[in-house]
């Protein structure tokens, strides 16, 4: 199974077996990730679910497609390396992805 | 839509909120000759079905494999138009008071009153209200310069607006109050709009021209004091930090749900939703219903499915609770010609 590593604002670190298929913010529920909210339950009708993708895999993340965008318009400090981890899928491809979880969600 | 001239309509039943499930209570609550009244913040029906969804497919609607959150609500609003509900939109439900006679007035934030004998509230995860943008310290300036909504546009003459959003609410007071106010800047995070590209375009015609100022980036901060806005501080996209003059803000940073008044109505409550029995999904208040995702009781399930089989049990409890001495007469909607003549088929 893919390994996910979350970063928590404040530096903890939670690493994660996550299942093919699954997205990263379920697997952030699941595991009791702090700081990741997902009120919506990954609908991408919230934005409280925005994370970070640590640079070295923003490629492989692929970037948001529009309906993703115009939600982030709604979160946090929103950089070039934000996605809403709902619309995150594992793959094997991802095995060893490294995510950060903002200060705050919206 | 009510006139605003706080005349008390009356009515058998008011819902509040006129999500999916408040729109079927109308279906049921007609099939037993009840009148009613819906009341929702939003300028539309469908809760969160067409708030939040509108065109995200359900799949777990029986007997309709697969429909999008509008396509529910527009399929409701059919149904239930035989029995000509009457809906008050834009309408916050403020306070809930019973008279000596058993029957109830419901008040809303526009001081309007509408008597009736029975309320069902189908109030959801609660009203609609404008989400607060995660801006440290903005709660300070609420009420004085940051606004959320415009309710008079009075309030915005020769100030120097700074508006923030890429939506439709965006772009629309962009273009309204640009005539007079002092200054209008619109600050959105990218150079997209999910606004109406008509809006847009307008928009950009008159930052062309001068007349208005267009800002990419986030606002980080405010300054001010005594709840008096002098400026914002923005992060533009190249990670600048500048400082743009405002002394009224707008940000439109869509909607959340909150409880809102309905917690001092000396409902019992739990954990935020309102306990009801599973016969009648009555309240501890006689003749005050909750049915859909503002209830709770043991085995609750979370689904427009559910509300929907609340609503017909309710209808026949409030029913009864009208009229005591009535026998209800169970039929089909197949073979009732009563019911039939009721639905016009
Ligand atoms: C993204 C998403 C996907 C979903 N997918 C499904 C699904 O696949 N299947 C399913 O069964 N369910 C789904 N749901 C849940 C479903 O939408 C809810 O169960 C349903 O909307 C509940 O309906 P309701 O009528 O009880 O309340 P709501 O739809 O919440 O409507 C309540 C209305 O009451 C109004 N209101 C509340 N208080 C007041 C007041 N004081 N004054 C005035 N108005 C007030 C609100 O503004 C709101 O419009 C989903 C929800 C979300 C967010
Ligand atoms: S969980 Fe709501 S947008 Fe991701």
């Amino acid at each position: 199974m893919p390994k996910i590593t979350y970063l928590a604002h404040d530096g903890t670190k939670f690493e994660v077996d996550a299942e093919n298929g699954s997205t990263v913010m379920e697997n952030a529920i699941k595991n009791s990730v702090p700081g990741i909210e997902a009120e919506c339950g990954g609908a991408c009708a919230c934005a409280t679910c925005h994370v970070y993708v640590d640079e070295a895999w923003t490629e492989k993340t692929g970037s948001p497609e529009a309906m993703e965008e115009d939600m982030l318009d709604f979160a946090y400090d929103v950089q070039p390396t934000s996605r809403l981890s709902c619309q995150i899928k594992v793959t094997d491809d991802l095995d060893g992805l490294v995510v950060k979880v903002p200060e705050r969600q919206a | 839509m009510s006139d605003k001239s706080n005349s008390i309509a009356e009515t058998d039943v008011v819902i509040i909120g006129a999500g999916p499930v408040g729109l079927f209570a109308v279906f049921e609550l007609g099939l037993l000759d009840l009148k009613c009244h819906l009341i929702d913040i939003l300028d539309r029906p469908g809760g969160q079905c067409a708030e939040l969804y509108p065109e995200k497919p359900i799949y777990d609607i029986p007997a309709w494999p697969e429909i999008s959150g509008q396509g529910l609500t527009d399929r409701l609003m059919e149904q239930i138009a035989p029995f000509d509900p009457v809906f008050h939109f834009n309408r916050m439900v403020a306070g809930v008071e019973k008279q000596d006679d058993g029957s109830f007035i419901v008040t809303t934030d526009e001081d309007e009153k509408i008597k009736a004998k029975v309320v069902v509230i189908a109030a959801g995860g609660g009203s609609f209200q404008p989400k607060r943008p995660p801006v440290p310290g903005i709660e300070a300036f609420e009420d004085t310069s940051v606004f959320y909504s415009v309710r008079r546009t009075e309030e915005f003459k020769g100030h120097d607006l700074l508006i923030i959003g890429g939506g439709d609410s965006a772009l629309d007071w962009t273009l309204n109050l640009l005539p007079i106010a002092n200054s209008v800047t619109l600050l959105h995070r990218r150079d997209a709009f999910r606004a109406a590209p008509d809006s847009v375009n307008k928009m950009k015609a008159l930052v062309e021209k001068g007349d208005m100022s267009l800002q990419l980036g986030q606002v980080t901060g405010l300054n001010g004091s005594d709840g008096q806005i002098e400026s914002a501080n923005v992060k533009t996209s190249d990670g600048d930090i500048v400082d743009v003059k405002c002394t009224r803000i707008l940000p439109f940073f869509g909607l959340t749900m909150k409880l809102g008044p309905i917690a001092d109505w000396g409902l019992n409550l739990n954990e935020n939703l309102v306990s009801v029995d599973t016969e009648k999904f009555a309240t501890n208040e006689p003749g005050i219903f909750a049915i859909g995702d503002i209830n709770t009781y043991p085995g609750k399930l979370k689904l427009i499915l559910s509300g929907f089989h609340e609503a017909a049990l309710m209808a026949h409890a409030a029913k009864k609770h009208i009229d005591p001495d009535e026998r209800i007469v169970f039929q089909y909607t197949t073979s009732s010609t009563k019911l039939q003549k009721k639905l016009g088929v």
